[in-house]
């Protein structure tokens, strides 16, 4: 049974890292701040008792406030999980890094969020929409987009 | 010309555009190929061909309605698709599904995986150049299996079996004999597949050693299904993190060393026994009794989310549902499996030939109506 780690712990633990990356903590999920989210997610994969080295899924959520990512991740060795979020506020520019360099699983998926929901992912090697075509107008699964 | 000459020779890339309407892309997937001369530079995936924004159309329907939609996700196989979101949603609202009901699902995942597997295989040595043989062998198998989800829920195709709770109905008297004599059947025709391929020197030779994924590259790609396990990776969820009621079952998960599309055609064709395996002991264990919770047609789950992943045939299938307590969910994301594998297969096909692409790209196993949804 894959063992869902709890956020505390692993904001406890990511606070005496990088402090003041944390921004909310969830029962199996915590928020980090975005300008964090590399170097936290680079510890999560890295680091020898948490080894998250399987990427499940990245999506995106939209709150009309803020763009939610979420980052689901699954250490194979271990066999336990955790939900890392991000959140992006405004709706002109968001903006989040990308995690391509660390899990190539993100490839895709990023540029499919960045096609249906407009966030951008900073250090993607090949930024472009996916599904649909360039010169597309707006971001569909935009909560404002009818 | 001599041969010092013919060493010299100078040639230049150029781009082929492979795809979308092709027989061996499997759909309407689309690579523009760079080659130089027959070999493969590197490959650029065009995909979208198919797209209909099914994620979109989710936050438009209630919950129940959105089960119909997935049976287009994976077409291949939508009995796990059905599966995989009804335990999203079972598992945001809270609800208990009966005994005989989990039994069901498993025997109608588990006959799923059968019949992709079939496809698999038959399309695989269709894309290695034995022609429509084995693809109507395979299509005789999974003939078989598509005529008992008919006696279950009417359909061929798009089967819309799972509800959310259990299952739309039961199954009719003549449901478990059909499978029993079915279940006798099978393992002689995968044993025929074996005695005729295993030791084809023609398929030996198209796929030992053709298109190797190691295994760090496989899970760093969040590669899942026949083909990490392919590759070494002993991960499948069923054992990993168990659903539904796959803990009681007895089965191995077979694995690859090597990572070609030989062991990856190997671990689908000895999963096909496992999963005989698991309906054999289901359809002996199954218990009577209602086969749907008492789960109204319009449901409000709490607000909240949550993510619920299966092993569906090609890998590791998941829906990632928020709720804001309102009849429609807010959001629905879908793991897409096929998508996902697809992403290593820009460096398995590197510096092999044109021919090897279609093997590489077949033994990947891919339906389209997921990898654009």
């Amino acid at each position: 049974m894959t063992v869902a780690l709890s956020g505390k712990d692993i904001a406890s633990q990511l606070e005496e890292k990088f402090p003041g990356s944390v921004e909310e903590t969830g029962q199996d999920s915590l928020v980090v701040k975005s300008d964090s989210l590399l170097a936290v997610a680079g510890y999560l994969k890295d680091t020898g008792s948490l080894a998250f080295d399987y990427l499940n899924y990245i999506t995106a959520v939209d709150y009309y406030s803020y763009f939610e990512v979420v980052y689901q991740l699954t250490s194979l060795k271990h066999n336990h999980s955790v939900i890392i979020k991000s959140r992006c506020y405004g709706r002109e520019n968001p903006a989040v890094p990308s995690v391509v360099g660390l899990w190539q699983s993100a490839d895709f998926q990023e540029r499919e969020i960045y096609d249906l929901m407009g966030i951008k992912f900073e250090g993607h090697p090949n930024l472009k929409r996916l599904f649909l075509w360039e010169g597309f107008q707006g971001h569909p699964l935009r909560k404002d987009y009818l | 010309m001599t041969t010092t000459e013919m060493m010299t020779l100078k040639t230049e890339p150029f781009v082929l555009n492979f795809g979308p309407v092709h027989p061996s892309t499997h759909g309407v997937y689309r690579m523009r190929a760079t080659l130089d001369g027959e070999v493969i530079l590197d490959i650029e995936p065009v995909v979208g061909y198919l797209h209909r924004g099914i994620e979109k159309l989710a936050e438009e329907r209630t919950y129940s309605g959105f089960i119909p939609l997935t049976d287009r996700l994976d077409y291949i196989s939508p009995m796990s698709n059905n599966l995989g979101y009804c335990l999203a949603v079972e598992k945001l609202a809270g609800i208990k599904v009966p005994e005989r009901a989990e039994y069901l699902r498993v025997i109608m995942a588990e006959l799923q995986r059968l019949a992709n597997h079939c496809i698999a295989v038959g399309s695989f040595l269709n894309d290695t150049g034995a022609y429509y043989t084995p693809f109507m062998y395979a299509f005789r198998e999974r003939e078989k299996i598509v005529d008992l989800f008919d006696m279950a829920c009417g359909q061929r195709l798009t089967y819309n079996y799972m509800r959310i709770g259990g299952v739309s109905q039961d199954i009719p008297d003549e449901f478990l004999p059909a499978l029993k004599r079915l279940v006798e059947q099978l393992p002689r025709w995968v044993d025929e597949y074996d005695v005729l391929l295993k030791q084809n020197e023609i398929l030996l030779a198209r796929t030992k050693g053709v298109g190797v994924l190691p295994r760090e590259t496989a899970i760093n790609c969040g590669i899942s299904g026949p083909v990490a396990r392919g590759s070494g990776v002993n991960w499948d969820l069923r054992k990993a993190d168990p659903y539904s009621i796959y803990d009681r079952f007895e089965f191995d998960i077979p694995q690859g060393e090597a990572g070609d599309c030989y062991d990856r055609y190997r671990v689908r064709i000895e999963e096909m026994r496992q999963s005989l395996r698991i309906i054999k002991q289901a359809m002996n264990d199954i218990p009577a009794g209602p086969v749907r919770a008492d789960v109204p047609h319009l449901i409000r789950p709490p607000k909240g989310e949550a993510y619920a992943h299966i092993e569906a045939p090609k890998g590791e299938l998941g829906y990632y549902l928020v709720s804001d307590n309102s009849i429609a969910p807010y959001r629905c994301h879908i793991r897409p499996t096929s998508l996902i594998n697809l992403t290593a297969l820009r460096e398995m096909v590197k510096g092999w030939k044109v021919a090897d692409l279609i093997a590489i790209f077949g033994s990947i196993d891919i339906t389209m109506g997921e990898v654009d949804r």
